[in-house]
């Protein structure tokens, strides 16, 4: 529906630049450059734009995460309106957060040696002592010195004073850099147009920088290093964050389950054994890091971690404890030890800070409640920052005796004026203050560098931004201005002879390697489900308008069949079973939708998207899109509706979608050991679907019209009725159809086709190359392969049991389907580590006492 | 007063551990008043990974591996200690007034002075609360002296509180203790730290061992004794003071000191992360036995050497 066109204006009519301008001056020439770019791009495109960008960031691998069990993952709007910086402008800014992170990196250094910064009274020891990110096991001096502040970043708002402010450090982004990457990405595919006229500073320099000087930490290894990105898992929001960073950088993606401390060193657990890492790019909390010796909680980190670092084989960046770093009280203390560390004043102000554990600055906060933002000093359960503006009375009271019983636990921080950027809200064009988050990697042992761009957030109107820290709101792309085009950056070049690029280390992770597999199965059993219901659903409408009782009884086995495939008992069979063949609508559409019944298309569809999330990094772009929206899959059909042609196009449109993925799946990935799991995973699951499917339908005996109608489904849902019909031009007969459906070895839908191609795959797979023995695995399916290519069709179906079944096919099913189960479980076993459950050992100290 | 001590630890598992990774506190540190001659530790099934430390708090840490399936693991330290009777406080640290040392505590950062600031705030098992500060205000009257409001907090617990082992498990919070009134000496020690640590004072958790002597006429039982645990108090220029609220009394011969920190968990004797094992049983067995005095040929030599 096409309106009037509104404006591409503000719509309340005032200047949306009235923020970027000074007081006196013109609008600054980008800005005005900038201007004219949105005016040639005109409103309706605009606004045709913005509608694909919001597409492409809810589809971006990077942002969105449909497995965050908090819920919902990062439900944020993509601005187009960039922040703009000037190169003079920029360089006062790098210049004012290089500062910073030096001094980071020295009261780092200093809390954990030391202590200068107590003795000389720059710092309240209570801010060390007491604060939960000051890990005493790592404090004991047994640390090595190379331990030091590799990656920093920063949230900077622009005052409407014309002054940058810090409002929060980070030693571990919660918003990462990826994020910035992506935005980047959108940007440029939804707007080329609002680039023209601007040079605009690359990225990639930046993430070349990060790779170098995690290499440079691989002391051990300078040939080769060994470095892994480390994460929480696909449970929290910045999951796919972790994913994407990790498969920019070329690096495995791991969690501390994938690995293990042997002999004083840290190994990945990987489908060719265990492989010694050297670096670890973590992303997980320093809480959890070592179980052993942090208080965390078990899970997610590696036990003996500590004493690895001690020991000086591991070198994790950042350091575990550098979290002390991002408590907001150390900003009222900055610009004395900036003095005393650097003999300079800040060049880039903190916005000011009143720590409530001085009498002094707790008689404040609590004076002036009403115009500070209060935040707790380190992250606890039930404390967010809030803004007392927005409190009840009750609970403005409730907060002054949290601060009064707990002032050690607060800062208050000035409300400043923020600039209100040009920003764009639902296709509408307005100013909005935005948070800028800066990145910043070590060069070497003491040089930094800045990322020239960043991650801009914006707040949705009337929010607060530095409150609504997870919240939704904006997120934009950064601007930064420079003169000289920058030369192409390639990530993956060479530049010196001792640099290190290319990345020789890229063992799978058993837990990646399992879930490659995993997906695969459930990709294959989604799509054999699926096509059995699309064979069921065209069924049901034929019985309907025919009423022909053949009809009928195919029907029934077919349903009984779905039953027998999806594991769904009792379904369609047993005692209640004749009730539901008599109407199968209700059951039909809970085996479509109900997400929470296992077997269920929805319910593997989740299961699909569970192990593809945990493999991230290794699917190609597309084939995990796919995958990703498919979690949206749900016909909204009625019971009534059931046979109607839109339920069959629902049913129809998944089979198309599933083939997409293995189709992107097979064109995108390597022939690496990735592809070939996800391949195993693949045929096993087809071989075993078919091996079900015929035990149900073909082995029991029919009236040979029966036997047609029942056939001829089959051959449907297994997508070989054209090929049949094409290669033996006759009527549906058994003989025919076992030797195509199980002994062709060149028809992709075929047993023998399966066998041939795990057999293949199996024997690609990284192995003991010492041992001339062959592995478990090749001896299972060599003799699977080698029954079957005895077995002769014809005399399959010679037999007919007391009861009515064909007894030498039935055999011969079930003594394949034996063997293919075995080698599940062999492959299990090889592979794919067991996962035991961690235990924690209490400490006794519990007995008689004088 | 010479003792050998020997502490076994022993879990034992329903199912076998296949690997298990632990640290262990069982090394014993020496004192002003206390020389370890010796003290070694045993693990079976056979460790790997073994590595010493000392930690941030001066206690001597062992880190440890076993890599084989087992179903039962037996960690025994065996230490010997001697020790001398600690000197009575001087009359400058009788006389010192609790608020003075928490005014001290917070302005003048000596060396001595920071290193009892950790000793300052809430740990992990011993979170502030308002029923520890109410507890301790009786023992605070202005100008009191710290060590005589110490010693009447400690006797004051001693008379409050039942000695129940069954009443409290590692686990039972500061403030269930609080308020049931009963626990055992790790329960009082924490209690004793949380009460003073409301107050602005530096205060330490202790683990160790004590002597226990038969009743008359009975013979020593070997293995019957067990693992202790008290607290010490800080002043500024005069070291800290050892109270033991499970016995009402000060440091003594009889008291041999393992490890310190700011409350059991920085100094638990043994912990640790294992892989599969099911349901599990801990026995602990100490033994503390009093050498006899006697000098050896080669000590005599080293002695008459030093002079």
């Amino acid at each position: 529906m096409m309106t009037n066109e509104p404006p591409l204006s503000d719509p309340d009519n005032r200047d949306i630049y009235t923020g970027v301008t000074a007081a006196t001056a013109a609008l600054p020439d980008h800005w005005r450059r900038f201007r004219q770019n949105l005016d040639r791009l005109g409103p309706t495109r605009l606004r045709k734009r913005f509608r694909e960008a919001q597409r492409l960031l809810r589809e971006s691998s990077a942002i969105h995460n449909i497995f965050d069990e908090r819920g919902g993952g990062r439900d944020w709007q993509f601005d187009p309106l960039p922040l703009i910086f000037s190169q003079g402008e920029w360089s006062q800014l790098e210049q004012g957060i290089l500062q910073r992170t030096e001094l980071m990196r020295l009261i780092l250094r200093d809390l954990y040696g030391a202590r200068k910064l107590l003795t000389e009274k720059l710092l309240p020891p209570e801010l060390v002592f007491a604060h939960q990110g000051f890990l005493y096991p790592c404090a004991d001096g047994n640390f090595p010195a190379s331990q030091q502040l590799n990656a920093y970043s920063a949230n900077i708002a622009k005052g409407t004073d014309g002054n940058f402010w810090v409002v929060d450090d980070y030693t571990r982004p919660p918003l990462g850099a990826g994020y910035a990457l992506e935005t980047r990405v959108i940007m440029t595919r939804s707007f080329p147009q609002l680039f023209e006229g601007f040079r605009v500073h690359r990225l990639a320099m930046f993430f070349r920088t990060l790779r170098r000087r995690l290499a440079q930490l691989a002391r051990n290894h300078h040939d080769e290093p060994r470095i892994v990105v480390l994460t929480p898992g696909p449970a929290g929001a910045d999951y796919f964050e972790h994913a994407y960073l990790a498969s920019y950088l070329g690096y495995p993606l791991v969690q501390g389950g994938d690995l293990v401390v042997r002999d004083g060193c840290v190994w990945l657990k990987s489908v060719d054994g265990l492989r010694q890492v050297d670096v670890i790019f973590s992303r997980v909390p320093d809480t959890v890091a070592d179980p052993l010796e942090l208080s965390g909680g078990a899970g997610g980190g590696v036990p003996g971690l500590l004493q690895a670092i001690r020991l000086g084989n591991v070198v994790m960046a950042n350091p575990i404890g550098s979290g002390l770093l991002e408590n907001p009280a150390l900003m009222a203390f900055l610009p004395g030890i900036s003095r005393y560390f650097l003999d300079a004043d800040l060049k880039m102000p903190s916005i000011a800070t009143w720590w409530c554990g001085q009498d002094k600055e707790k008689r404040y906060v609590l004076e002036n409640l009403e115009r500070l933002l209060i935040k707790p000093i380190c992250p606890l359960p039930g404390l967010p920052a809030v803004d007392p503006r927005r409190l009840t009375s009750a609970q403005l009271q409730q907060l002054r005796e949290r601060i009064s019983a707990e002032p050690r636990l607060f800062v208050g921080q000035e409300q400043v004026d923020y600039v209100a950027f040009p920003a764009c809200d639902d296709s509408r064009l307005t100013a909005r203050q935005a948070l800028l988050s800066l990145y910043v990697t070590a060069q070497d042992d003491t040089a930094y560098r800045v990322m020239p761009g960043g991650l801009s957030r914006v707040a949705k109107h009337g929010d607060n931004l530095l409150v609504a820290e997870q919240a939704a709101g904006g997120i934009k792309d950064t601007w930064i201005l420079t003169p000289e085009p920058d030369q192409q950056v390639n990530l993956w070049l060479r530049a010196r002879a001792d640099e290190q690029l290319a990345p020789r280390f890229v063992s799978l992770s058993s837990r990646t390697a399992e879930n490659l597999y995993w997906a695969g199965r459930y990709a294959e059993r989604t799509e054999q489900t699926a096509r059995l219901m699309r064979a069921i659903l065209v069924k049901l409408r034929e019985v309907r308008e025919f009423d022909d009782p053949d009809d009928r009884i195919s029907l029934n086995h077919l349903l009984e069949a779905l039953t027998h495939v999806t594991l769904t008992y009792p379904g369609f069979v047993g005692k209640e079973g004749a009730q539901r063949l008599n109407d199968p609508r209700s059951e039909l559409l809970s085996l479509i939708r109900d997400a929470e019944r296992p077997g269920s298309l929805r319910s593997t569809l989740r299961r699909l998207g569970r192990a593809a999330a945990e493999a991230r990094d290794l699917l190609p772009e597309d084939a995990w899109r796919l995958v990703d929206q498919l979690q949206g899959w749900n016909p909204r059909v009625g019971r009534v509706l059931i046979g109607s042609g839109r339920m069959y196009e629902s049913v129809n449109q998944l089979v198309l979608q599933l083939s997409a993925f293995s189709g992107l799946a097979y064109e995108n990935m390597s022939r690496e050991t990735a592809w070939q799991l996800l391949n195993i995973g693949r045929r096993l699951e087809r071989a075993l679907n078919l091996i079900d499917l015929l035990l149900v339908t073909l082995v029991p005996c029919y009236d040979s019209a029966t036997e047609s109608r029942i056939t001829e489904t089959v051959l449907a849902s297994c997508n070989s009725l054209v090929v049949f019909r094409r290669r033996y031009r006759s009527f549906m007969q058994l003989s025919p159809i076992l030797e195509l459906l199980l002994l062709d070895e060149n028809y992709p839908r075929a047993l023998a086709c399966q066998l041939r191609q795990l057999k293949k795959h199996i024997h690609d797979l990284p192995g003991d190359s010492v041992s001339t023995q062959p592995r478990e695995d090749e001896v299972i399916i060599a003799a699977a392969m080698a029954t079957l290519k005895q077995t002769d069709h014809r005399l399959l179906t010679r037999q007919i049991s007391d009861n009515g079944t064909y007894i030498r096919l039935e055999a011969f099913l079930t003594d394949q389907k034996e063997r293919l189960l075995q080698l599940s479980d062999c492959l299990v076993r090889l592979y794919f580590s067991p996962t035991l459950a961690l235990h924690r050992l209490g400490s006794p100290l519990r007995e008689v006492v004088l | 007063m010479k003792y050998r001590v020997r502490h076994t630890t022993e879990y034992r598992y329903t199912e076998a551990v296949n690997q298990c990774r632990n640290e262990t506190c069982l090394l014993m540190r020496e004192t002003p008043t206390q020389r370890c001659h010796d003290s070694q530790l045993s693990i079976s099934p056979a460790a790997v990974d073994c590595h010493e430390r000392t930690d941030f708090f001066g206690n001597r840490r062992t880190h440890f591996a076993v890599l084989q399936p087992h179903e039962a693991l037996t960690v025994t330290a065996v230490s010997e200690v001697e020790i001398w009777a600690p000197a009575p406080a001087t009359e400058a640290a009788a006389s010192l007034a609790w608020e003075a040392v928490a005014a001290q505590l917070q302005q003048q950062r000596t060396p001595d002075n920071l290193a009892a600031n950790p000793y300052l705030y809430p740990s992990p098992l011993v979170p502030r609360s308002s029923a520890s500060a109410d507890y301790m205000r009786p023992s605070l009257t202005p100008g009191r002296s710290l060590l005589a409001a110490t010693a009447e907090l400690m006797q004051r617990i001693y008379a409050d509180f039942a000695y129940d082992p069954a009443s409290t498990t590692i686990a039972t919070p500061l403030p269930e203790v609080m308020k049931q009134r009963r626990g055992v000496c790790q329960d009082f020690a924490h209690v004793a730290i949380a009460c003073l640590r409301s107050a602005g004072l530096a205060a330490r958790y202790v683990s160790g061992y004590i002597e226990t002597l038969p009743p008359p006429g009975q013979e020593r039982l070997v293995g019957a004794d067990a693992s202790h645990a008290w607290f010490a108090v800080y002043l500024p220029e005069h070291g800290w003071f050892d109270f033991d609220p499970t016995n009402n009394q000060q440091l003594s011969q009889q008291h041999i000191t393992l490890a310190w920190g700011r409350d059991f968990s920085d100094v638990s004797p043994l912990k640790g992360i294992a892989l599969g094992g099911g349901e599990h049983q801990v026995v602990v067995s100490v033994d503390v036995a009093r050498q006899p005095q006697v000098v050896s040929g080669q000590q005599l030599q080293q002695l008459q050497q030093q002079q």
